[in-house]
C-alpha cells in the first residue's frame, strides 16, 4: 500500500475531482461535528437555566421566611 | 427477576448514569477508525478505473446512507417499543434519532450529489433511489417538527412514533429501488449472498468507514438521549441534583 499521489498539491487537485471530493468531505465533516456540539450546548443551556431558576425559587424563598436570614446569620455567629 | 433488566433499561435514570462511561470508548472509537478510514480512502486506496478521484466520495456517502437506513429501523422500533410497552426512555431514544439520521440522510443526499456531476454530468436526477432517499429525508424532517408540534410530550411521544411506524413502508422500496428501476443510481456493491463487486483494496477502506460511522453513530446517539433525558426529567430529584453539581 502506498500514497497515490505526488505530493500535496497533486492530492488536493485529485485530477481535476479535487473540488467534488473535498467538498464532499467537508460538508460530512461539519454535519457530524455539529451532531457532536449540538447536544452538548443543549445541555449547558439546560444547566443555565436550571441554575437560574434555582437562583429565584432561594430568593422567594427567604423573601417568604424573613426571620431565616436572620436566625442563619445569628448560627453563623 | 427474569423481567428486571427490562424494566431498567426503560429508566433514565439508569440509562443516564450507565451510559457516561460508554462515552469516551465509542468517542475514541469512532475518532480513531474514521480518521484511519478517511486517511485510507483518500490517499492510498487506488484510483477507480472508470470514475477515477471522484469514486473516493463512496467512503462517506454509502456509510452515510448504510446508517440514515439503520437509523430509521432504530426509530421505528423504538417507537414501538414505547408504543407497546409505555417506556420512557424508548420514546426518547426514539426522538433523538431523528435529528442525527436527517442530518446522515442530508449527507448522503449531498455527497451523491456532488458524485453525481463528474459521474453522471449532473447532480440530481429523478431517479428512484435517489427520490426514495429525498422521501426518508422528508420523513425525518417531519419526525422533528411532530415532535415539536405538541405542548404535551406524551402526546407528541404517540404522535412520533405512528409517523415512524407508517414510514418504514419507504425503507425496502430505498433498499429494492436500484433493483425495481434501473435508472441511474449503481446497484449495490456490497452483499451478504453473493460475493461483492469491489475490489479488496477499496474494499477494506469502505468497512473501516462503515464501521466508523456505526460508532459515531451510538455516539451521537447516547449524547443527544442524554441531553433529552435531562431536559425531560430535569424536575425530578436525581436530574437536579447532577444539574447542580454540574455534571
Amino acid at each position: 500500500m502506498e500514497f497515490q499521489f505526488d505530493g500535496l498539491a497533486d492530492f488536493l487537485a485529485m485530477n481535476g475531482h479535487g473540488p467534488y471530493v473535498w467538498a464532499a468531505y467537508g460538508i460530512t465533516l461539519l454535519a457530524m461535528a455539529g451532531l457532536i456540539v449540538q447536544p452538548l450546548l443543549a445541555r449547558r443551556q439546560l444547566r443555565r437555566e436550571f441554575r437560574r431558576e434555582q437562583r429565584i425559587h432561594a430568593r422567594r424563598a427567604g423573601r417568604r421566611q424573613p426571620g431565616r436570614r436572620a436566625a442563619e446569620g445569628a448560627l453563623a455567629e | 427477576m427474569a423481567w428486571q433488566w427490562f424494566h431498567r433499561l426503560g429508566s433514565p435514570r439508569w440509562f443516564y448514569e450507565k451510559s457516561s462511561g460508554w462515552l469516551p470508548w465509542l468517542a475514541g472509537a469512532s475518532l480513531l477508525l474514521l480518521a484511519v478510514g478517511m486517511a485510507w480512502g483518500l490517499g492510498f486506496a487506488p484510483q477507480d478505473a472508470k470514475q477515477g478521484n471522484s469514486y473516493r466520495i463512496i467512503y462517506i456517502h454509502v456509510p452515510a446512507a448504510f446508517l440514515a437506513l439503520a437509523g430509521y429501523y432504530l426509530m421505528a422500533i423504538s417507537g414501538a417499543i414505547g408504543l407497546i410497552w409505555k417506556m420512557k426512555l424508548s420514546f426518547v431514544v426514539m426522538r433523538a434519532a431523528a435529528p442525527i439520521g436527517a442530518a446522515l440522510t442530508f449527507v448522503a443526499l449531498f455527497t451523491g450529489a456532488v458524485w453525481g456531476k463528474p459521474t453522471w454530468g449532473t447532480y440530481w436526477v429523478w431517479d428512484a433511489r435517489i427520490t426514495s432517499m429525498l422521501i426518508l429525508f422528508l420523513l425525518y424532517v417531519g419526525m422533528i417538527a411532530l415532535s415539536r408540534a405538541f405542548s404535551r410530550e406524551q402526546l407528541a411521544d404517540k404522535a412520533c412514533a405512528l409517523l415512524a411506524l407508517v414510514g418504514t413502508v419507504n425503507i425496502p422500496i430505498i433498499y429494492k429501488s436500484v433493483d425495481w428501476w434501473f435508472t441511474l443510481h449503481q446497484p449495490a456493491t456490497i452483499k451478504l449472498t453473493e460475493s461483492s463487486s469491489i475490489d479488496p483494496s477499496m474494499f477494506y477502506p469502505l468497512l473501516t468507514m462503515i464501521a466508523g460511522f456505526y460508532c459515531f453513530y451510538a455516539w451521537a446517539l447516547i449524547l443527544q438521549t442524554r441531553t433529552l433525558v435531562l431536559q425531560r426529567e430535569w424536575r425530578t430529584q436525581w436530574a437536579s441534583q447532577l444539574l447542580g453539581e454540574g455534571r
